[in-house]
């Protein structure tokens, strides 16, 4: 556990590392690059103000009336006896459909029950380590104009759902189920 | 898709308000949300700022080429169709390395070529290929190094170490890619003996 987390905590400063002397090497303007690039990153992130307000508006709703306790109470048996706290279940369902919209539900999950307990940390694997299923498809599928799928959208949801099983196990074990 | 869910959290939440007299707390939620998103997204713009200019470094001194290449000879056995030396390797290959560093907006043009590509090697049909079905797979499990935005979000809401997450990413986004293509290689076997 100790050795995971100094690796997690050392991996960002060294990959910075190599970034800026691989660069400094290959005679890259570093700082001038780095600006550059940078200036995209203010355009993302506002871009995706309007996605996060729809979506945490709608969540918020759904909270506050208090039809999203209704919904875990009535999962919570069946969620606990597989081990999956039911308040991760929404993410579940959308994760696949938007990342946007899971982005703001992880968002909301960090902010309500803390970014380090198990659903805080579970959403945020969840939300690193899949990729939006029905986003892949439609775009890439839809730029290039194929119609029959075959077996994509079948094997892109079953990948998912492994992905979202080896998430919990993986959390589970790394930093107990609290 | 989404545009039904999102309504239907709405709706539920509006109506579920009406009779459980939790109209006044919803109305507030309105707005809280609203607000709390875009502080969110404030949030972002250091993280995401950093990042994609260290990228941009990455980028020109052909360091992701570099990376590319090392993965060159475990991608080629992912796509037996693929012939290794055509234009449909190489994109895949830098849509794999832009999605790895968490450069969505990088990888998605990247992977449109790459499906171009693809669907040239398939003839042109407009059917999916037994490679687009593997490239779709693996996309979709999405192996992710850093996970930028989700440390951005720890860190806003004062996690005490905002970036424990990132060993356990990396390894579920590897378990889950290696599920993703035995998934996929399951069904190819299948699709071949029916």
């Amino acid at each position: 556990m100790a050795l995971i987390s100094y690796v997690s905590l050392t991996f960002i400063p060294l990959l910075i590392g190599l970034i800026l002397l691989y660069g400094t090497y290959k005679q890259v303007p570093t700082y001038e690059s780095f600006v550059e690039g940078g200036k995209e990153g203010i355009k993302i992130a506002v871009s995706i103000i309007p996605f996060l307000v729809g979506m945490m508006v709608a969540i918020s709703v759904f909270r506050a009336s208090g039809a999203l306790d209704a919904v875990t109470n009535l999962l919570r048996p069946l969620m606990n006896a597989i081990g999956v706290p039911p308040e991760i279940v929404p993410l579940l369902f959308i994760r696949p459909i938007s990342g946007t919209a899971a982005l703001g539900m992880t968002s909301d999950l960090i902010a309500n029950y803390g970014p380090d307990s198990f659903i805080g940390r579970l959403a945020s694997v969840l939300q690193g380590s899949t990729d939006t299923t029905f986003y892949v498809l439609t775009v890439y599928f839809g730029a290039v104009g194929i119609k029959k799928m075959g077996d994509a959208l079948k094997v892109g949801l079953l990948a998912d759902l492994v992905g979202i099983i080896i998430s919990i196990i993986v959390v589970a074990v790394l930093f107990g189920t609290n | 898709m989404v545009n039904y869910i999102w309504v239907f959290m709405t709706i539920i939440g509006i109506v579920f308000a009406l009779f459980n007299g939790t109209i006044e707390a919803v109305n507030k939620a309105v707005f809280d949300g609203a607000k709390e998103a875009v502080t969110l997204c404030i949030g972002l713009i250091s993280v995401l700022v950093f990042w994609l200019g260290m990228m941009r470094i990455a980028e020109e001194s052909g360091l992701l080429e570099k990376l590319t290449k090392l993965f060159r000879p475990l991608v080629k056995r992912l796509f037996p169709e693929v012939p290794p030396n055509h234009p449909a390797m190489g994109y895949i290959l830098s849509n794999m390395i832009s999605n790895m560093f968490g450069l969505g907006n990088a990888a998605t043009p990247l992977g449109i070529k790459a499906m171009e590509e693809l669907k040239k090697l398939n003839g042109g049909k407009n059917s999916a290929s037994r490679s687009m079905i593997t490239f779709l797979a693996i996309n979709t499990a999405s192996i992710t190094i850093i996970p930028t935005t989700v440390i951005a979000i720890r860190m806003t809401y004062h996690s005490v170490s905002p970036t424990e997450i990132v060993v356990p990413t990396i390894i579920t986004t590897i378990l889950s890619a290696i599920g993703a293509v035995l998934i996929d290689r399951y069904f190819y076997y299948r699709r071949r003996k029916g």
